[in-house]
């Protein structure tokens, strides 16, 4: 038991980033609430920016900001923390933002269409107003002109 | 010409930033008139398109162009490379993008009122996420240009049909979430293994690392996402929906571009980020893909059969054919790459027009029943006979583009010796016969009793040009097949597998 722990504990960063991605993808996927979906990619965005960020750590290393720069002398064994992903998810996090702005905005659209947020009442919605390209809808056009 | 010496040097950003900088002035033009957006739109596409095509001439002569942005260099700065692929992918979507631009005048007069200047905006920013998608030599520059790509998609499919538009604007946005997740995290693995994010550069990187299973875990991420964005048959589900309920304009574009664009990033990460001899043998992943894309044929044909929507058909028909482009890919031979290749081509040409031909008939009728076209054939001849010319191209009769990429990926088939690919390729010929013979047996055979009373009411003529040019070039290619084989295809299939040539540095 306590070696499964181990395992665990040592890389604890990654367990946590998994866990969260897998409720996110859970919610996007299962859940029948469209902004519970948009809840559900922000957390697996989420989930991607901390194994970024977690990833771009150095065991001792300081914040990447030149130690005795500024005309002095730089201080040459200082271990700085990665850089690159921090900038790189900085990027992604406005991505997601945007994302989930056009997603919402989405969502008030189907609101006022539909008047509900739940995929199935939409769905049920969708199949009685848009009968117009249905099998019925091809079936009764097919027998208005045999019957000319 | 002093002033084309100064700009020259950046022809290769210029492809992006025009549109980019196009997109966000297209508010204020259309703030100075409503009319204006088109001819903006047009002009800017035009010049996209001069640029695309210098580009490709410049590269088939001169080799590969290394463009550093801001000036630094190349591993730590971000670098846009044109090689002969992304070339190539670049001037047909500058071609498509400007056809189209061309056809939407009275389309988006019609299909979205009063909306017409965020349209115009919101489809130059596709065009600037597609070329910088295509262009860039860096994955994390890739993964922003494909998040602009996707969200502007979203934005233009929400604006068609009212309600259902949306609704499968949504469904998309989360499939193209999670698709673009997993990508980002596949570029995360690559970065955490590597240390790089240039291309290049990870290439050379990679082959000390393949022991490890951090480069499987990666190139599955990326696999899976760019399933998802091209389609790929069990992974297909946002497409139908997306295709059909878009605004005609936006079906054409989006139908003929945004699966070219993921099917060409999927030949870019398995052959410019991962070395061939890794996908081809090791991980036997093109052997996957040309299986799963053998069954993304068959079933999108037989899909394409149930339905009576003309978009909704010709969305499953898209499922379908990415199945050739990717299963030419899959095969890994000189022969079955360049018929994958040329289909890269030859499909945005086919189902471009046939996209345009569909909107061409609802903005004229208000019909997509394809059950209810009887008597179009002489209502609308000119549109009719595109369909016609794009049809007979899409089944592959000899003479038109579909047979000469059907021709090649039946000879790689052959070549690879797995003669079931020929019998796919066949089988799905003859679904595609039955699928669009309902809709020629309506158009001109199906007459109504008051055939004589049908005037001819023909779209107009910013709509008829471009559906004439794109089906003359499906038949121009069909006959002379040689200039993009021989100038581009046959040089970039040997660089792709890896045997010498333009992609290695």
């Amino acid at each position: 038991m306590s070696g499964i722990l181990d395992i665990v504990y040592a890389e604890y960063n990654y367990w946590i980033y998994v866990t969260l991605m897998m409720i996110g993808f859970y919610a996007m996927i299962a859940k029948k609430n469209l902004i519970k979906k948009v809840i559900g990619a922000n957390i697996f965005q989420t989930a991607i920016f901390l194994f970024y960020i977690s990833l771009s750590d150095v065991t001792g290393g300081t914040a990447p900001i030149l130690m005795g720069g500024h005309g002095g002398e730089h201080a040459a064994d200082v271990i700085y923390t990665n850089p690159v992903p921090h900038v790189l998810i900085l990027t992604a996090i406005v991505v997601a933002v945007s994302t989930t702005a056009v997603a919402l905005a989405l969502i008030i659209r189907i609101y006022n269409e539909y008047g509900s947020l739940d995929e199935d009442v939409i769905r049920a919605a969708r199949r009685e107003l848009q009968p117009e390209f249905s099998e019925h809808a091809r079936q009764k056009s097919v027998a208005e002109v045999s019957e000319q | 010409m002093i002033g084309f010496d100064l700009i020259a040097p950046h022809l290769p950003v210029l492809t992006v930033v025009v549109p980019l900088i196009a997109g966000f002035l297209t508010p204020i033009i259309g703030w100075i008139d409503r009319r204006l957006p088109w001819y903006w739109v047009v002009l800017a596409m035009f010049v996209v398109l001069l640029i695309a095509g210098n580009n490709l001439v410049t590269v088939i002569n001169s080799g590969t162009i290394q463009y550093k942005l801001g000036g630094w260099d190349p591993p730590f700065g971000i670098e846009y490379v044109i090689d002969l692929l992304n070339g190539f992918v670049c001037l047909i979507i500058a071609f498509i993008a400007f056809m189209v631009s061309i056809y939407s005048k009275e389309s988006v007069k019609k299909e979205v009122p009063g909306k017409t200047t965020p349209f115009y905006a919101v489809f130059l920013l596709l065009i600037t996420g597609l070329m910088g998608m295509t262009i860039t030599g860096d994955i994390f520059n890739f993964y922003v240009f494909l998040e602009i790509s996707s969200l502007t998609a979203y934005a233009l499919i929400a604006m068609g049909d009212r309600g259902d538009g949306v609704v499968a604007s949504f469904n998309y946005l989360i499939m193209g979430t999670v698709a673009a997740s997993f990508i980002l995290l596949g570029i995360g693995y690559l970065y955490a293994v590597t240390g790089t994010l240039n291309m290049a550069d990870m290439q050379n990187i990679l082959p000390g690392v393949y022991e490890s299973k951090v480069v499987l875990a990666a190139l599955a991420f990326f696999m899976v996402g760019f399933s998802i964005k091209v389609g790929l048959f069990p992974l297909h589900s946002w497409l139908p929906d997306a295709y059909t309920h878009a605004p005609s304009t936006a079906s054409a574009l989006i139908a003929g571009l945004m699966t070219k664009v993921g099917a060409y990033a999927m030949i870019r990460f398995m052959f410019g980020v991962f070395t061939p001899d890794f996908v081809i043998n090791t991980t036997q992943m093109t052997n996957i893909l040309a299986w799963a894309a053998a069954l993304a044929i068959i079933v999108g044909s037989v899909l394409a059969i149930a339905q009576s929507d003309i978009k909704r058909m010709l969305a499953y028909s898209s499922i379908s054919q990415i199945g050739y482009i990717l299963l030419g890919v899959g095969l890994a031979n000189m022969i079955g790459m360049e018929g994958g290749l040329l289909h890269l081509l030859n499909h945005a040409l086919m189902k471009c027009a046939l996209f345009l031909v569909a909107g061409a008939i609802f903005y004229k009728t208000g019909i997509r029943n394809l059950y209810q076209f009887k008597g179009l054939g002489k209502k609308m001849p000119v549109t009719t006979t595109v369909f016609l010319i794009a049809a007979l191209s899409m089944i592959g009769v000899p003479g038109t583009v579909g047979f000469t990429s059907k021709w090649y990926l039946a000879l790689g088939s052959v070549d690879a010796g797995q003669w079931i690919f020929v019998f796919v390729i066949l089988l799905s010929s003859l679904l595609n016969i039955v699928y669009f013979w309902r809709i020629f047996d309506n158009i001109w055979f199906g007459h109504p009793h008051e055939i004589e009373n049908i005037k001819r009411d023909e779209a107009p003529l910013t709509m008829l040009v471009p559906m004439v040019i794109l089906a003359v070039l499906c038949v121009f290619f069909g006959f002379f097949a040689y200039y993009p084989v021989h100038y581009v295809i046959e040089p970039l299939s040997e660089a792709l597998l890896g045997l010498g040539g333009v992609l290695s540095r």
